[in-house]
C-alpha cells in the first residue's frame, strides 16, 4: 500500500514538473529581469530568513 | 535593464487591487482556520502517515484539474476547501507523529509560530515597500522544478541528509513565492483571489511542513 502510494506521488509531482516547465520557460525567456540592485536588495531578507530558521533549532534544541 | 518600472495607476485599478487583497487575505484566514479543525479531526482520530501521502496526491490532483476550472465562480471556494481541508486532514497524520515525540509539541509550537512570523513580515515587507518582485519569477520556477525532481528522488532514496537539504531549499523558494504572489496582487498582476488565496496557502503549508522537518530533525542532540 506505502509504495503504491509512493509511486502515485511520484507520479503526480512528475506532472507538476511537467505542468510548471512551460510557466518556467517563459518566465525565464520573457519575464521581467532584475537589475544588480533587485537581487542584492534580497539579499538581507535571505540572511534574516536563514538566521531566524538557525534561532528556532536553538530554542527548541534548548 | 531596469523592467520594474511602476506605472502610474487610475483610481479604479487601485480600488480593484485593493479589493483583490481583501478577498485573498479574508479566504486565505477562512481556509487556515479550516485546514486547523481537518487537522485537530485527523489527530483525534489518529490518522496513520500514510494518509498525508494520500491527501497530497488528492490535492495536488484537485489543484491542478479542477481549481483552474472554477477559479472563475463560486464553485472554487467549494474547491478550495475541499483541497485545503484535505491537506489539514493529511497533515493531522503527520502532527500525529510529532505528538508522541519527547519535544513534539515544542516542536509543533515552534514551527507554527515560525511560520506565523515569516509570512506576516514578509507580506508586511511587500506592503510597505511596494516593491516588485516579479523579477523572481523564473528563478522560483526553475528552483522549483529542480526541487520537486529532488523529492521525487528521495521518495524512494529516503536520504535524510537529502530531506534537511530540500526542506531548506523549500523554505527559501516559498518564502521568495510569497514576495512574488503578493506583490503580483498589489501591482495588478493577479487579479483571481481565488488562485491568489491558493498559492499563498501553499507556501504557508509547505514553510510549515519543512520547519517542522528542520526542527525535528536538528532539535534533537
Amino acid at each position: 500500500m506505502e509504495l503504491f502510494l509512493k509511486i502515485g506521488l511520484a507520479a503526480v509531482l512528475l506532472m507538476l514538473v511537467w505542468r510548471l516547465y512551460p510557466a518556467a520557460k517563459e518566465q525565464m525567456k520573457n519575464g521581467p529581469k532584475g537589475s544588480s540592485d533587485d537581487w542584492k536588495g534580497l539579499i538581507l531578507p535571505a540572511v534574516l530568513l536563514i538566521g531566524f530558521v538557525f534561532l528556532l533549532i536553538m530554542m527548541v534544541r534548548g | 535593464m531596469n523592467h520594474n518600472i511602476t506605472m502610474p495607476r487610475s483610481q479604479e485599478q487601485v480600488l480593484a487591487t485593493n479589493k483583490v487583497l481583501k478577498n485573498t487575505y479574508m479566504l486565505l484566514s477562512a481556509t487556515l482556520l479550516f485546514s486547523a479543525l481537518m487537522a485537530v479531526v485527523s489527530i483525534y482520530l489518529q490518522m496513520p502517515p500514510m494518509v498525508y501521502m494520500g491527501a497530497v496526491i488528492g490535492s495536488m490532483l484537485l489543484g491542478m484539474f479542477v481549481l483552474p476550472r472554477f477559479a472563475n465562480s463560486t464553485s472554487g471556494i467549494g474547491v478550495i476547501f475541499l483541497i485545503t481541508g484535505l491537506l489539514g486532514f493529511g497533515l493531522g497524520a503527520i502532527l500525529t507523529q510529532y505528538l508522541a515525540m519527547p519535544k513534539g509539541p515544542e516542536i509543533i509550537g515552534t514551527a507554527f509560530a515560525g511560520t506565523g512570523i515569516i509570512f506576516l513580515s514578509l507580506s508586511a515587507y511587500v506592503l510597505t515597500s511596494k516593491r516588485d518582485f516579479s523579477f523572481m519569477g523564473g528563478f522560483l520556477f526553475a528552483g522549483m522544478i529542480t526541487v520537486v525532481i529532488a523529492m521525487v528522488a528521495n521518495i524512494f532514496l529516503a536520504m535524510p541528509a537529502l530531506s534537511l537539504a530540500l526542506s531548506a531549499a523549500i523554505i527559501l523558494l516559498m518564502s521568495g513565492l510569497i514576495l512574488f504572489d503578493t506583490s503580483r496582487i498589489i501591482n495588478g498582476g493577479e487579479t483571481n483571489y481565488i488562485m491568489a488565496t491558493y498559492s499563498l496557502y501553499l507556501s504557508i503549508f509547505n514553510i510549515f511542513i519543512s520547519l517542522l522537518q528542520i526542527l525535528g530533525i536538528m532539535g534533537d542532540d
